[in-house]
């Protein structure tokens, strides 16, 4: 039976078992809408904006093994998207955006709300289509899904112009894809592996320092196995968090320009390093050439090979799953006779125990101002370290990060690499959607929130009972931190003046908001929040604006170059 | 350094726009890129001159690889290869100048392909050196316009790049 575009469209994302469409309609994609209109199937949730699709859609993704789907309209609309997309992108999520597009015949004319789609997005897409003939619709949204999940992930953009949507064509949904160009590598060379777990044996002073590849290939068991084989101390980047368990005694908390000092001065001093489905960013590790004067081996699992050897030369490059090839290591390990060397451990558990006697995360509680940390520390405590929290981008992911104790993966959903300011409460909503049952929370600042604050509306309408952590501190934290530091006390521009009634807007939107200005009130407004089980509440808590995060290897600097919160 | 890299690409909408938004968003030079299909229509070869250190160069073939269009890439630098460019020169040819142009365009086994009363085309190919010692040793003044296309490169004997 011949289909048109749209009914296609509909059809490709049932076969695919895609549960929500995150979106916002307009002109060119009428026809997808009324299909959408015409089954049960694939639920759609409509936004308040579509930059918030496509985080709610990355929050889906990122909570779940799967594909997150937003739908947006043409111009406009896929203009507000691409912040969306370019924050999957950095973060490697899987994801597929379908834009509409003008009609075919008047591409190129400027035509109302045109915009050239696959242009805009090409930098910030895994890859993109513009699909020209109804011919080539069903094929190209395999192949869109296919390269969304496979290799190392990323967002795909399928552009369909109005006129396609339209077009019949006889449908057959092709049950397998072979793109000529593309062989991801997913199985480790047998012998680097080899080669790697003898280095690792071989190790006195082993470290371990695991990334968001590890969460995105699912392999936290096998992270887990590994680092307890070796006896070696393991950090997580902020990407990682909850890839290794937090609580566990291996664990040095997160490392880079916030992380802990015993992390820090463990990727410094090591002698073996192991990098897992991580990239040695520039907030990791500072000061490439400082980090790179100490001599050490450095093994690099990663799927991406262009991740390799791009900022640091590697010894030991494993291109691959990160799961498949840390079961190939695990098995090479355990079976060598060889153990790792235990006296040379000793000592190096000795010195990181010395770091971690530096209690870099201690801070100063206070009876007159909330200090964020306490909010969080006490956030943990009442959720029992169980919920999804996702957050926005500032001082307060960072305390989110540093002291709720991640130990478990897909837990811990913010923006990493494109550090956008926005995210946090529509990729709860995607969250909340994917995990109906489950506590989930949105650390946010009053900076951030006020930048998707619209989603309170989609929160009421879909039901979702997110609770809003806000640490409201009356300025852009980190914005503020850095002026402080590094700027003179010129606090240019970062003071957040007029700031709304938090508790009417919730109100106003139709949720609960509750104020907490004082230390005291911190933990039975989180248990009260926490009680309204079907009820979004919004918690803003006026923090102390004066508070910085610590430990803090300033931009430019090397890991060990640390300021600890007692040398102010 | 200098190198020539060499791709097989999918012959899609766009797919040059993917390679040449690489090197301008990853900040890598681009000398000269050429690009027309193969004897396979479904695919695009195309040459590239580039300059980086070892490690951009690195990035470059591996940051190549990753374009999902593009099907394989060969940096001609690594081994034997051949490089040509072509060039269309267009000088003012009057008086004496025309005997002594003629006479230049056959040193370089170079061919008047056009001729008007006062003017030539010359047709010149090589690798880019002999194109640009040509343009040295004639008198600049009459030089009227220049088109060049880049250079095209390919692996000696069996060096062959494929799918």
């Amino acid at each position: 039976m011949e289909l048109t575009g749209a009914e296609i469209t509909i059809r490709c994302l049932q076969e695919e078992g895609v549960e929500y469409v995150f979106g916002y309609p307009g002109g060119a994609v009428l026809f997808i809408y009324d299909e959408l209109f015409k089954q049960e199937k694939v639920k759609h949730v409509l936004v308040r904006h579509e930059q918030a699709a496509v985080h709610a859609a990355d929050g889906y993704a990122r909570s779940t093994e799967k594909v997150g789907v937003a739908l947006v309209t043409s111009g406009p609309g896929v203009t507000n998207a691409v912040t969306g997309i370019a924050t999957a992108y950095m973060d490697s999520i899987p994801m597929l955006v379908i834009s509409g597009q003008v009609p075919t015949s008047f591409i190129g004319e400027d035509a109302f709300q045109e915009v050239d789609a696959v242009g805009i997005t090409r930098p910030c897409v895994k890859h993109n289509f513009l699909v020209k003939d109804v011919k080539d619709l069903a094929s190209t949204l395999k192949k869109a899904f296919y390269l969304a999940k496979s290799g190392r992930p990323g967002p795909v953009l399928v552009d369909i112009p109005k006129d396609v949507s339209n077009h019949k064509v006889e449908f057959e949904y092709p049950s397998t894809v072979n793109i000529r160009s593309y062989h991801p590598q997913t199985t480790g060379d047998a012998n680097l592996v080899k080669q790697a777990a003898q280095m690792l044996l071989e190790a006195k002073r082993p470290m371990v320092y695991a990334g968001g590849g590890v969460i995105l290939s699912d392999a936290s068991k096998q992270l887990t196995e590994l680092v307890r084989l070796i006896d070696a101390p393991c950090t997580n980047t902020l990407m990682g968090l909850g890839g290794y368990p937090a609580s566990d005694k291996q664990f040095v908390g997160m490392l880079g320009m916030h992380g802990t000092y015993e992390a820090n001065m463990g990727m410094q001093n090591c002698d073996v390093l192991l990098a897992v489905g991580a990239r040695f960013d520039d907030r990791v590790i500072g000061n490439v050439a400082h980090f790179n004067s100490v001599p050490r081996k450095i093994i690099h699992l990663d799927i991406d090979p262009a991740s390799i050897s791009k900022r640091v030369k590697v010894d030991v490059p494993l291109v691959g799953d990160v799961g498949s090839v840390l079961t190939d290591l695990i098995k090479v390990l355990k079976s060598s006779k060889q153990k790792p060397d235990a006296a040379a451990h000793k000592d190096w558990w000795k010195q990181i125990d010395e770091w971690r006697s530096a209690n870099s995360l201690s801070y100063k509680n206070s009876i007159e101002l909330i200090k964020p940390q306490f909010v969080i520390e006490t956030l943990h405590k009442i959720t029992r370290g169980d919920a999804f929290i996702t957050s926005d981008v500032g001082q307060h992911q960072m305390w989110a990060a540093q002291y709720y104790k991640f130990d478990k993966p897909r837990r811990w959903i913010n923006s990493g690499g494109l550090g956008t300011m926005g995210f946090g409460l529509p990729a709860a909503m995607g969250v909340q959607l994917a995990h109906p049952g489950e506590t989930v929370a949105c650390v946010t600042g009053e900076g951030s929130i006020q930048m998707n604050i619209q989603e309170l509306s989609t929160c009421k309408q879909f039901n979702l009972p997110i609770k809003v952590i806000a640490l409201n501190n009356r300025y852009l934290g980190m914005v503020r931190q850095w002026q402080e530091f590094f700027h003179g006390n010129r606090y240019s521009q970062s003071y957040m003046d007029a700031l709304p009634d938090f508790v009417k807007l919730a109100e106003a939107y139709g949720h609960v908001g509750i104020l907490v200005e004082k230390p005291s009130d911190v933990e039975g407004a989180l248990q009260e929040a926490f009680a309204r089980k079907d009820e979004l509440v919004f918690l803003d808590f006026r923090t102390d604006s004066t508070e910085n995060v610590y430990p803090m290897v300033p931009g430019g600097k090397g890991l060990s170059e640390v300021i600890l919160a007692e040398d102010l | 350094m200098r190198h020539i890299i060499s791709l097989l690409m999918a012959n899609e909408a766009g797919a040059l726009s993917r390679v040449s938004g690489l090197f301008s968003a990853r900040g890598y030079n681009i000398e000269s890129l050429t690009v027309a299909p193969t004897e396979d229509a479904t695919l695009s070869r195309m040459t590239i001159v580039t300059r980086g250190s070892d490690e951009v160069i690195e990035q470059i073939n591996k940051q190549l690889n990753k374009l999902v269009d593009v099907v394989s890439v060969m940096d001609l630098s690594d081994g034997d290869h051949i490089e040509r460019e072509l060039m269309l020169v267009k000088v003012r040819a009057e008086g004496a100048d025309r005997e002594e142009l003629k006479r230049m365009s056959d040193i370089f086994r170079g061919q008047v392909i056009d001729v008007s009363d006062k003017t030539y085309t010359i047709e010149l190919t090589g690798a880019g050196s002999k194109l640009d010692s040509f343009l040295q040793a004639i008198d600049r003044k009459l030089i009227l316009e220049t088109v060049r296309t880049g250079a095209s490169g390919i692996g000696r004997g069996e060096r062959i790049l494929k799918i």
